[in-house]
């Protein structure tokens, strides 16, 4: 039985977790290796931490909390944020994440994935992807930079390309959906899901129970990421699997 | 003490915090040394399989590994470091393994599932293993383009089903154990295999 996964984000800026609401407002809310192991023991499939503070003094942080983390659980966890060459990369998989996850750095330079690929495989590499809708509703563009640069690319382009240079996975943030509590972007991630052939996590706006089993429902993603809905303690990992697990989803419990 | 073979493949810091979690004594070497005092030998690996053989051929570990194997030494070939156990694998231009176990290892095909297959999957039993109980059925996680074929029924333990295909999971004959999943990932159900296994190597160290 193959599962979809639950992965619980972590945004860590100067090592501590924060998370803000439309990719703004930052609000610190916990340690990053504890929050970590509460949801290892919640039953999450997997963990992914954003580094989202720019200092080189920060990277060092980030280092530290990137060993503590690999000595606490024992899930497959991505690191992110700020990684811009083979050895920022090098340097997070040899202090003990599994995979990488690449975003602004790739859009300049997506030669990236594949040299990432190339090196340490692709099921190493996530490539991070947040994309807003356009104006006219015509599909969806790229941005970088947390959010504040439009790339002008459409994101079915991008993504292509992405998967063409080795992507072994993608992770997809629907900005317009992102801290609404709304429900995920199902149009838009439907659109790419329909033309990976490598796993698609969906993420921004899960707000209930519901969001998750609909994301899967309508065959969406393969795994679910939420952030703040599992940091306020509005919902736990384990509540989110019985509930799916409830609706026939299935769900490693 | 549990050896992890360092090949230059993959994360091995990953077997070695599971291994110290559950209590053993391990320590991550290429000495052929190193694997002739061990009590457990561990073979991990992430990559490509022509570059793991060019690799254990480069460093002179593939003759330690095989007196190992015939020393009856406990054994854990994870992942690629699985893989590498069987006879053949036709990744890249093909090459030959180390044909410790019957079989070859072959791109997964299958139009209906994502290749890689990369996530949480059940284990179905096939056949009693000292490993776990036969009653409980382990979810473990995958990350894998290849599996193996045309190997000996009486060698799998446990497989997942994955779309149309039968992926062969977890193999055992005699001393030798073999993933394709990642029991240092697997959560507390990886966690327990890795403590039976290190309770057959402390095994094997009391026989001596």
């Amino acid at each position: 039985m193959y599962t979809k996964r639950i992965i619980p984000c972590l945004d860590v800026s100067e090592g501590k977790v924060v998370k803000g609401i439309n990719f703004v407002g930052l609000k610190e809310v916990g340690n990053p290796v504890e929050l970590a192991k509460q949801y290892y023991e919640q039953g999450a499939d997997e963990i992914v931490f954003l580094d989202i503070g720019a200092t080189h003094e920060n990277r060092e942080t980030m280092v530290d909390v990137v060993k503590e983390v690999a000595k606490t659980i024992f899930i497959p966890f991505t690191v992110g944020g700020g990684i811009r060459s083979v050895q920022d990369m090098q340097v997070m998989l040899r202090s003990g994440a599994d995979k990488i996850s690449l975003n602004s750095a790739v859009i300049r330079e997506p030669q990236l994935i594949a040299d990432g690929a190339q090196m340490f495989g692709s099921q190493c590499i996530v490539v991070a992807i947040d994309a807003k809708q356009r104006e006219d509703k015509s599909g969806w563009n790229v941005y970088i930079n947390g959010g504040r640069i439009d790339t002008g690319l459409d994101l079915l382009d991008w993504a292509k390309q992405c998967l063409e240079l080795g992507a072994g996975e993608i992770l997809l943030t629907s900005m317009d959906a992102d801290g609404t509590k709304a429900g995920f972007d199902i149009e838009m991630l439907q659109a790419v899901n329909a033309i990976a052939d490598v796993p698609v996590i969906a993420s921004g706006g899960c707000g209930s129970l519901q969001d998750f089993a609909e994301v899967f429902e309508k065959d969406a993603a393969d795994a679910a990421l939420a952030a703040s809905l599992f940091h306020y303690g509005e919902l736990s990992v384990g509540q989110v699997k019985e509930y799916l697990k409830e609706k026939e989803i299935p769900v490693r419990l | 003490m549990i050896v992890i073979i360092d090949y230059g493949m993959g994360n091995l810091h990953s077997v070695y915090n599971a291994l110290t979690t559950i209590g053993a004594t391990c320590k991550i070497s290429s000495n052929p040394e190193d694997i002739k005092a061990a009590d457990g030998v561990i073979l991990p690996g992430v990559g490509a399989f022509e570059d793991s053989m060019k690799n254990l051929s480069e460093r002179n570990l593939i003759t330690p590994i095989k007196e190992a194997v015939a020393m009856k030494k406990p054994f854990l070939g994870i992942c690629l470091g699985m893989q590498v156990l069987f006879e053949n694998g036709e990744e890249g231009n093909g090459s030959k393994g180390l044909g410790i176990l019957k079989g070859n290892v072959v791109k997964m095909v299958d139009p209906s599932v994502k290749i890689p297959q990369i996530g949480w999957n059940r284990l179905e039993i096939q056949r009693e293993t000292n490993l776990w109980n036969k009653d409980y059925l382990p979810f473990v996680y995958y990350v894998h383009s290849y599996y193996v074929s045309d190997y000996d029924v009486e060698d799998l333990v446990a497989y997942s089903d994955y779309g149309s295909m039968k992926v062969p999971g977890y193999f055992q004959k005699e001393n030798v154990y073999a993933m394709q999943y990642h029991p240092e990932k697997s959560g507390e159900d990886g966690l327990a295999m890795l403590k039976n296994f290190k309770e057959i190597c402390d095994d094997y160290t009391t026989s001596d």
